[in-house]
């Protein structure tokens, strides 16, 4: 499938001098939900922000349906819903009014039954005529939505949509990512919480330090979590492995005291019992055992952490580069 | 070229009905001063005051009145009006739309001087109350507020741009536009003033705002009409020019 959008090469440096976005490459396939996991300050908002229009890039491009984000601006624009991570609302003007402001600035026609429908989905009908300053923390982020998808986007960015929302809106709010997906509607989603990236998304991305440090669909990079590990550990140490052990997918240790066996979870067998019998049989009495796993969590911990301490470091064979797709 | 006319559409409807909330403190309090202008200034003074070329005090302050209001408001309005957002961070969303810069001009500058151009004529209307204001060339007249309000929409626009917090938004017409128009002839002659001063207040670009203004109402002027008008064109296109290269670099909005 064509790419909705298409990065190459982004960089971008601030006034100040600060790197944020470090010679990006990614293209977003149409109709995916893409989550872009990154700790604070990885570059998720100047990236999402440069696409939008809001910040300029200092190198590279961007094209939205094939139409460059600064010579056809007005083309690329007009495809992309932004929900911004901070409540940026105005105060005075009232809930019905902000939203036809944000249908008439994207140049779309009035259109009440569809606005009444969208605030209808997001529970906000009944404060249409409310000022925006009067309304809760979590109404202001449903009105951010509404202002979002107010012109009927091809590309919704959510930007840290669940953070600091109660439980209500993130299900309000899931449902119509869901229905906006099944829409043919693309989405874009920065987030912390790594649960709600594998409940929702197609793909996951990792961005740190402006740099993608990974970009992978979801089921395979599930498919490496679904892998644990059984770290078996012999009282005697020994130099080879035994012709009965080296059946199976196990490796030594360097002092001959631990084996560990890699698994699949979701088999039919894991062949704990009849190694444990091997390991028995070829006369090896045991220490102590345990089993790891890694996680979604954990490459991300490990990824940012290594990225942060050694900037080569991340280059080891957990990453898998960016890819096109 | 396309256009975005829908975009400028409601960026000025918004900006109008700002104003239409307010509606009563934006239109009471310039009625309420010009009448106090006209109370203190055309009976208590303008009584000792005989006439300034032919015109009588109540009279001649009339435009200078005008001007002052008109210049502060404009400045006010179209200052608030692209800070605010700023401010608030909902800028955002105009950045992030498929409109062009010259737009967003259009739609908050359009609005800022046509509240202006309301005030202006409110002003003069209560003027009238008070005086026998007659207008010698209406047309130029209307010229002459049109471009005012509209060159000072735009230099608000200016300082609204370049305001990073609520100080700077109020310093220059605090410090800058209130003493220029106070020392340009708004409610004296230049004619009055020694010889040095009369210099000096040529420099005052409201001279020949305030000059040109009351020109089209009593015939009577400080400098040549077509010198005010050329002034009033000039600080409108440096204005234009100062807010293109302000979008060309994105400066305080684009990062």
């Amino acid at each position: 499938m064509n790419p909705i959008v298409s990065i190459q090469n982004l960089s971008k440096v601030y006034q100040g001098g600060h790197q944020a976005l470090k010679e990006i490459n990614l293209e977003i396939k149409e109709g995916e939900i893409l989550a872009l996991l990154g700790p604070n300050g990885a570059g998720k908002t100047t990236l999402i922000s440069t696409i939008c229009g809001i910040v300029s890039p200092s190198s590279g491009t961007v094209t939205v349906n094939n139409h460059d984000i600064i010579k056809n601006y007005r083309e690329s624009r007009e495809l992309i819903g932004l929900v911004p991570q901070e409540l940026t609302l105005g105060a005075f003007e009232t809930v019905w009014n902000t939203i036809n402001f944000s249908r008439g600035l994207f140049g779309k026609k009035k259109d009440d039954a569809y606005l009444e429908e969208l605030l209808r989905e997001l529970t906000l009908w009944d404060k249409k005529d409310n000022e925006l300053r009067t309304l809760s923390g979590g109404m202001k982020r449903r009105v951010l939505i509404a202002k979002a998808l107010s012109h009927q986007p091809k590309i919704l960015f959510l930007d840290e949509p669940t953070a600091g929302v109660d439980v209500e809106l993130r299900k309000d709010m899931w449902n119509i990512v869901r229905r906006l997906k099944e829409s043919g509607v693309t989405i874009i989603l920065t987030t912390h919480y790594i649960e709600e990236a594998e409940e929702i998304a197609d793909r996951i991305g990792v961005i740190n330090n402006g740099e993608l440090l990974l970009i992978e669909d979801k089921k395979e990079l599930m498919q490496k979590l679904g892998q644990k590990q059984l770290i078996v550990e012999i009282k005697e140490p020994i130099e080879t492995l035994s012709t009965q052990l080296s059946k199976y997918s196990v490796s030594l240790s360097e002092d001959g005291s631990k084996i560990t066996y890699t698994y699949d979870t979701r088999g039919d067998g894991t062949g704990i019992t009849s190694l444990l019998q091997a390991i028995n049989e070829s006369g090896l009495s045991l220490k102590d055992m345990q089993t790891t796993q890694s996680s979604l969590e954990d490459i991300f911990v490990n990824l940012v952490h290594d990225d942060g301490g050694d900037q080569n470091q991340h280059k080891n064979s957990k990453v898998e580069k960016p890819h096109a797709h | 070229m396309r256009i975005n006319f829908q975009a400028i559409k409601v960026i000025y409807k918004y900006e109008m009905l700002r104003a239409w909330k307010t509606l009563f403190q934006s239109l009471a309090s310039p009625v309420i001063s010009t009448a106090l202008y006209f109370v203190v200034f055309g009976s208590a003074i303008g009584s000792r005051i005989d006439t300034i070329e032919g015109v009588s005090y109540g009279l001649f302050i009339v435009p200078g009145l005008t001007m002052l209001s008109l210049l502060t408001q404009s400045i006010a309005n179209a200052s608030f009006g692209i800070f605010f957002p700023k401010f608030t961070g909902s800028i955002y969303e105009v950045l992030s739309a498929p409109v062009s810069f010259f737009e967003i001009m259009v739609g908050y500058v359009g609005a800022a001087a046509s509240k202006s151009f309301v005030l202006g004529v409110v002003i003069l209307i209560t003027a009238s109350f008070f005086v026998d204001l007659k207008i010698a060339h209406p047309v130029w007249m209307a010229t002459f507020l049109i471009l005012t309000c509209i060159s000072f929409s735009l230099f608000g626009f200016i300082i609204g741009l370049w305001a990073n917090n609520f100080e700077k938004l109020q310093i220059i017409p605090l410090l800058i536009i209130t003493p220029l128009v106070f020392l340009g002839g708004s409610f004296y002659s230049v004619s009055m003033l020694p010889p040095f001063w009369q210099t000096v207040t040529l420099f005052n670009p409201v001279l020949y705002l305030v000059s040109g203004f009351r020109w089209s109402f009593f015939e009577v002027s400080d400098v040549n009409v077509g010198l005010s008008l050329g002034m009033i064109v000039f600080f409108l296109v440096a204005c234009l020019a100062v807010i293109s290269w302000m979008f060309k670099t994105g400066y305080r909005l684009k990062e």
